[in-house]
């Protein structure tokens, strides 16, 4: 028997949930090719019927909510042409609800219960039909996010040449003190930026790779290795070609970084990276493990976190005012934590004067931000 | 929701012990799914037996009823328990906190995935809304159960959340027991949640997704894993052993004995604040066993120290598993068969003025610690209408070297308490009754 076909009425819905909450209204048009999710389709199973809502689809995830009005146990498929199956649901028994999210490319497809999981099924026709996501790089609003993100790498790689020009001069000079002082100051501007240097291959490593991560046969080098000079042993010695070499690659890593700017949808994926960072790195005091001063490392990752987030924010306020309004209050909260480990001439504490406890609640704080950051790519990619 | 809501007046207790009795008989232990499952064999039977389910796991414990899943629902293989710290001082992000949990839980125990796209269907530039690790995994009966700490009512004295004077009597700051040497880092929270499941991975899932909802808002103090329950909570189970080899859970509350769930396990209209009715009082202790020290007890001194035999689990008064305790008995020298300081006897409703607990814990091994031995005990969970006349009567009973002889072999390191509100329906959450 053929179940009976019930059209979607996407006209009079006019406004249609997207994802992460956000609200858009759309037309039937605008709905073709979004890829977007219409509402569940309810699947009602008996044991001798199998009746969906709607069998017009958009290509995309489509949801399908089964229930087993029968009395037998039974299953759901959806099968592509030579029963080829795209997504199954097993042992429903009688009077439960199951889901089923299957992506569904545009084409022909059936749905088939089968009351006591056995024989072909009682089957449904279901059509599929859309046009695959514009390309990102179509968005002038996405170009306008990269630009505003790109002016900022620019002024600190500007800085971070600067500082890391003085601090390799303070090393080579032998100047141990002032070379301790610089050091967390000019790690400050790599640490904003750091997901455009991790684009550069080998380059990363060599300027901050720790000691524990050197694989067998290459050189410690790069800012911890010079920090491990002048915390241990308290002198420069031998540091002469390590902060020369420093010198030269920081120098490689901006000249690259201008020539391939980030794309919106990489800066959406930085901004949750340098979080992770915070959350690997400095968190458990792994980064800076001879200085601890890996709060300044945590509140120039924060700082990098934001100024992506702020490049791109006209796009996220128009596709997802709640989740920017989330995000603000959480690193909000996160700097108020932070801050308080800062001290009135602008250092900041030594990571092993923190006690467990105040390490819990920047941990907490951080997975706080963390957790709604890692959802901006997919408003950047379905803001198109 | 499910099938079962006018079989199951009680919520998991089924309302004449006999009939369930029948069904578990009928159907054999692999069919233990109460709720949801026991419904639909009671409905279906025929049908059932025509068409057997393939895998029971693949029938979910009901979330909804009167009371919440994972009291008195046969006990699962598998435990892994949260103790949760809520870091947000708004009571709009802890009602929204519970509702976003109630919404998981609803998903993970019915066996679904989390969220709207779950693991494999979303954007791919997104992070998946389920982890996936249980894909493919059937429900395993699992169980979520929430339970309510005294730091949520107030913390450091400050009411957070304006529920200062809704807090339970029942919800007692426990007192120190001599021999307790609890350890901060493992007691306490603002909210534990109990994830019960016959594969661990289902349970590990369940806290893990739960957690992650739960960032920003309450973040993880601790949580334990466990496994081998440690006591039936049913007439149809077999009763499992504990690591110190012995049975566990003989004479623990069955579900099957209604009066004595009614009399010692629920809350009722009148015992405390009203939105407590219906809902039960949590007690865990997280207990070392001082496993190699035990080993090299001879088998005599063991069986003395328990009050039972190792092989059959009968009293040492004489007996099967299940004979009653004669605590009268002496041997030929005039001394009680079952000790004056053995387990069974301080631990008995005869010597606690016939408090009962409901007991639902789980073996866990942490590994090993730095000497070798083994991290390794129990973790008690014991539920109850009111713990000052249970778990503290009975274990101030027990406590200390001149009284219960096994505390040579255990020491207490974390312990928490917690008022578990009553269950939802298909539509509310976890605690509605606290906040209207």
């Amino acid at each position: 028997m053929t179940p009976p076909h019930v059209r979607a009425t996407l006209g009079a819905a006019a406004c249609l949930p997207l994802l992460l909450g956000a609200v858009a209204c759309a037309t039937d048009s605008e709905v073709e090719g979004s890829g977007g999710e219409n509402g569940a389709i309810d699947v009602t199973a008996s044991d001798d019927s199998c009746s969906l809502s709607r069998t017009d689809l958009d290509a995309g995830p489509n949801t399908f909510n089964v229930t087993n009005d029968g009395s037998r146990v039974t299953e759901f498929y959806v099968y592509a042409e030579g029963d080829r199956i795209m997504g199954e649901v097993e042992n429903i028994g009688p009077g439960l609800s199951r889901k089923l999210v299957v992506d569904l490319p545009a084409d022909g497809y059936e749905g088939a219960c089968k009351p006591g999981m056995v024989g072909d099924g009682i089957r449904a026709d279901i059509d599929v039909s859309g046009e695959p996501a514009k390309d990102l790089s179509d968005s002038a609003e996405l170009k306008q996010a990269a630009d505003s993100y790109e002016r900022y790498v620019q002024s600190q790689t500007g800085a971070l040449v600067e500082k890391t020009d003085d601090f390799v001069a303070a090393v080579k000079a032998g100047d141990v003190d002032k070379a301790k002082a610089l050091f967390p100051v000019a790690r400050t501007y790599w640490e904003r930026i750091e997901p455009v240097a991790e684009k550069f291959g080998d380059l990363d490593p060599a300027v901050d790779e720790r000691e524990p991560d050197v694989e067998p046969g290459s050189e410690f080098t790069g800012y911890h290795r010079i920090e491990k000079q002048l915390w241990v042993a308290g002198d420069t010695k031998g540091m002469g070609p390590i902060a020369d070499q420093l010198q030269t690659d920081i120098d490689e890593i901006v000249r690259l970084a201008a020539e391939s700017p980030l794309t919106a949808l990489e800066l959406a994926q930085g901004s949750k990276n340098l979080l992770d960072e915070v959350a690997t790195g400095k968190i458990t005091g792994e980064e800076d493990e001879f200085s601890h001063t890996d709060l300044w490392d945590f509140k120039a990752n924060i700082e990098g976190s934001k100024a992506a987030i702020a490049a791109i924010r006209p796009v996220l306020e128009e596709q997802d005012p709640d989740l920017v309004a989330l995000l603000d209050e959480r690193t909000a909260a996160l700097e108020t934590e932070l801050n308080q480990y800062q001290n009135a001439d602008g250092t900041w504490k030594s990571y092993d004067e923190l006690s467990k406890a105040q390490i819990k609640r920047l941990s907490d704080a951080v997975a706080a931000v963390s957790e709604p950051i890692s959802q901006v790519a997919g408003v950047v990619s379905e803001s198109v | 929701m499910g099938a079962s809501d006018d079989d199951r007046e009680g919520g998991a207790v089924a309302p004449t012990g006999i009939r369930r009795r029948t069904l578990f008989g009928a159907a054999g232990a692999g069919a233990l799914a109460v709720g949801a499952g026991a419904g639909y064999l009671a409905r279906g039977s025929a049908d059932a037996a025509e068409h057997p389910v393939a895998d029971p796991d693949a029938v979910p414990v009901d979330f909804a009823g009167e009371h919440q899943a994972g009291v008195t629902t046969p006990a699962q293989d598998r435990l892994h328990f949260a103790a949760f710290d809520v870091i947000t001082d708004s009571r709009d992000d802890l009602v929204s906190l519970l509702q976003d949990w109630t919404d998981a839980a609803r998903d993970m125990t019915a066996g679904n995935e989390v969220g709207k796209f779950g693991a494999v269907a979303g954007p791919p530039v997104v992070p998946p809304e389920d982890t996936g690790e249980a894909l493919g995994l059937p429900a395993s009966q699992l169980t979520l159960t929430i339970g309510f700490g005294r730091t949520l009512f107030a913390k450091d004295g400050k009411d957070r959340f304006g529920l200062a004077d809704r807090r339970p009597e029942q919800l007692v700051d426990l007192p120190h027991f001599s021999g307790d040497r609890l350890e901060p880092a493992i007691c306490g929270g603002d909210i534990a949640i109990q994830a019960c499941a016959n594969d661990p991975q289902v349970a590990v899932h369940a806290i893990r997704n739960l957690a992650r909802i739960a960032f920003g808002r309450a973040s993880v103090r601790y949580s334990q894993l466990g496994f081998g329950r440690t006591s039936s909570t049913s007439e149809a189970q077999v009763t499992p052993r504990n690591l110190f080899g012995f049975k566990d859970g003989t004479a623990n509350i069955k579900l099957e004995d209604t009066d004595t769930v009614e009399d010692f396990v629920w809350a009722r209209s009148g015992d405390g604040p009203t939105w407590m009715d219906g809902g039960t009082y949590l007690v865990t202790r997280k207990i070392a066993m001082r496993i190699e020290t035990w080993d090299r007890e001879s088998l005599e001194g063991q069986q003395g120290i328990i009050g039972r035999a190792k092989g059959s689990g009968g009293p040492m008064s004489g007996g099967d598993e299940f004979e009653p305790l004669d605590f009268a008995a002496n041997s030929r020298d005039g001394e009680p068969m079952i000790g004056e300081q053995s387990h069974v006897r301080l631990a008995h409703p005869d010597f606690n003025g016939g408090a009962k607990l409901l007991r639902r814990g789980y073996n866990f091994v942490d590994g090993s610690d730095q000497l070798g031995r083994l991290a390794a005990g129990l973790f008690f969970i014991c539920y109850q209408r009111d713990p000052r006349e249970q778990f503290v009567r009975i274990q101030n009973n027990l406590a200390g070297l001149t009284a219960d002889l096994m505390n040579e072999y255990i020491v207490h390191i974390g312990s928490g308490i917690f008022a578990c509100p009553p269950g939802v329906g298909s539509t509310g959450y976890w605690g509605e009754s606290l906040f209207t």
